[in-house]
């Protein structure tokens, strides 16, 4: 890295777009002021960096800011490259592709339905949610097969983009599991994600930026009653 | 990748691995007359220069190799890459960048944190701007109201973002102006159909002409939806969502 770089990460330990673009930043082997935002006072810094969100993950690399989790994942790996840097997006433009299409569809299709588990206002909805969300883990499943080609991680040897872009949200996965009794992934019902998931926590990268599982439920209690509180309110 | 031009060859001389060989070098794109993700595919295309092979899906019957070729979204727009599909159509227009990097011009900027920056705002018109104006077209009343100024205000956001440029890119277009380029022609239809008008010269005037200069391009001008039919198709949609609201 070149001297006089500058790299600042605003998040939030149990979000899971923040945990991305923290362990991207731990991937590269780069060093990183990691800044604790506290969501019910956000910093000037924060809402100055990123004024169409307010929302955690911001990079601010030399004084320029960078939003929306997948994306600073991607500026990271285009910016820190080269010999004996880790890799997070492989280089032959197919194999990218089927790397963005998995992480948009953990995005798109698969987290809104796990938070929507958490966020219920009944016990129906919250029923309604697991199924959808059950349904909605059998691709990835697939596509662990596909693309893994037999090694550890979907990437390959090492973690990358579909990797964290699914990853970030185990804490969440185990949460749910903790709260509520839902196995999202299970050795019985996806036995290579449950694999999978296993050597993605225990990776060093991981085990840096991870939070408890607790301060994720901790925090699910928080979102449950703000969801119970904007419902009642109407 | 050689652009290829089957004109010269004549496919009986060829052997029929030679034959499958090149069949599979075809660029293909499956999608629907109407739909705006396909534009954006096609469009990208021109700007390279690819040729490729169209293959009209009817949406009500879907072909068994779309549901193969895109079993988990089953929708199109699918390209089809040396036999191997790619679905969804901002990660097609990325693989379209990189597959084609030394043919006409760049979609995606040079520098990282333009990138990034181009990233950002394809996002933004996906999953901020995008529902609300689809909100204020498929309802009435309070609801369209409240989406109608939910739009504005992020349409207000983008002006400003927009700042007077000729495209979002900068003089030529790229891919912010590719992905949000489908609204310089569905927002107008939508004007028309619900008789209010959403882009104001007054508030946002650098948008209007964006407007203008996505559609007046040459890439865009030459590939457009036939406009009269899209507003059929429309108005349909707009009163197939009041009567269920109903």
């Amino acid at each position: 890295m070149a001297a006089k770089e500058e790299l600042k990460l605003l998040g939030v330990d149990v979000s899971p777009f923040a945990i991305r673009a923290h362990m991207a930043v731990v991937i590269k082997g780069v060093s990183c002021e990691y800044v604790v935002e506290d969501l019910s006072n956000k910093s000037e810094l924060l809402l100055s960096s990123n004024p169409v969100y307010k929302k955690v993950p911001v990079l601010i690399h030399n004084g320029k800011p960078i939003c929306e989790s997948l994306v600073i994942v991607q500026y990271v790996d285009e910016i820190f490259s080269g010999d004996g840097v880790p890799s997070i997006l492989p280089t032959d433009p197919y194999e990218r592709a089927i790397a963005r299409f998995w992480a948009a569809y953990v995005d798109d299709k698969f987290f809104p339905v796990l938070r929507g588990i958490v966020l219920a206002l009944t016990e129906q909805e919250r029923v309604e949610k697991a199924t959808e969300t059950l349904a909605a883990i059998e691709p990835l499943e697939e596509a662990f097969a596909m693309c893994s080609k037999g090694k550890a991680f979907f990437s390959g040897d090492s973690i990358g983009y579909v990797d964290l872009a699914l990853g970030s949200l185990l804490v969440w996965i185990e949460a749910i599991r903790r709260m509520y009794n839902i196995e999202i992934i299970s050795a019985s019902k996806t036995p290579r994600l449950s694999a999978w998931a296993e050597r993605f926590g225990e990776s060093a990268a991981a085990k840096e930026v991870l939070p408890e599982v607790d301060k994720a439920v901790q925090f699910g209690k928080m979102l449950e009653a703000a969801a119970s509180a904007a419902a009642a309110s109407k | 990748m050689m652009k290829r031009n089957l004109t010269t060859h004549h496919s009986a001389t060829l052997s029929a691995m030679e034959r499958q060989e090149e069949d599979e070098d075809r660029v293909k794109l499956f999608g629907f007359w109407s739909s705006p993700y396909v534009y954006k595919v096609e469009w990208a295309l021109r700007i390279k220069g690819i040729q490729y092979d169209y293959i009209e899906e009817n949406l009500e019957n879907k072909s068994d190799q779309l549901l193969e070729y895109n079993p988990v979204h089953k929708k199109v727009p699918v390209l089809i890459y040396q036999g191997k599909p790619i679905a969804e159509s901002e990660v097609i227009l990325e693989f379209i960048d990189e597959a084609w990097k030394h043919h006409g011009d760049r979609i995606l900027p040079e520098d990282p944190y333009d990138r990034a920056m181009a990233r950002f705002w394809v996002r933004f018109g996906k999953d901020t701007l995008s529902p609300p104006i689809w909100k204020w077209f498929t309802t009435q009343g309070q609801e369209q109201e409240a989406a109608y100024a939910a739009a504005v205000e992020q349409l207000q956001i983008l002006e400003k973002e927009l700042d007077g440029k000729r495209f979002f890119a900068g003089e030529k277009m790229g891919l912010v102006d590719l992905s949000l380029g489908p609204f310089s022609y569905i927002i107008p239809i939508y004007e028309e159909i619900t008789g209010v008008k959403l882009i104001k010269e007054e508030k946002l005037p650098s948008l209007l002409a964006w407007m203008d200069n996505f559609l007046n391009s040459s890439i865009v001008r030459e590939h457009l939806p036939p406009m009269d039919k899209l507003k059929l198709r429309c108005q349909a949609i707009r009163e197939a969502f009041l009567k269920n609201t109903n």
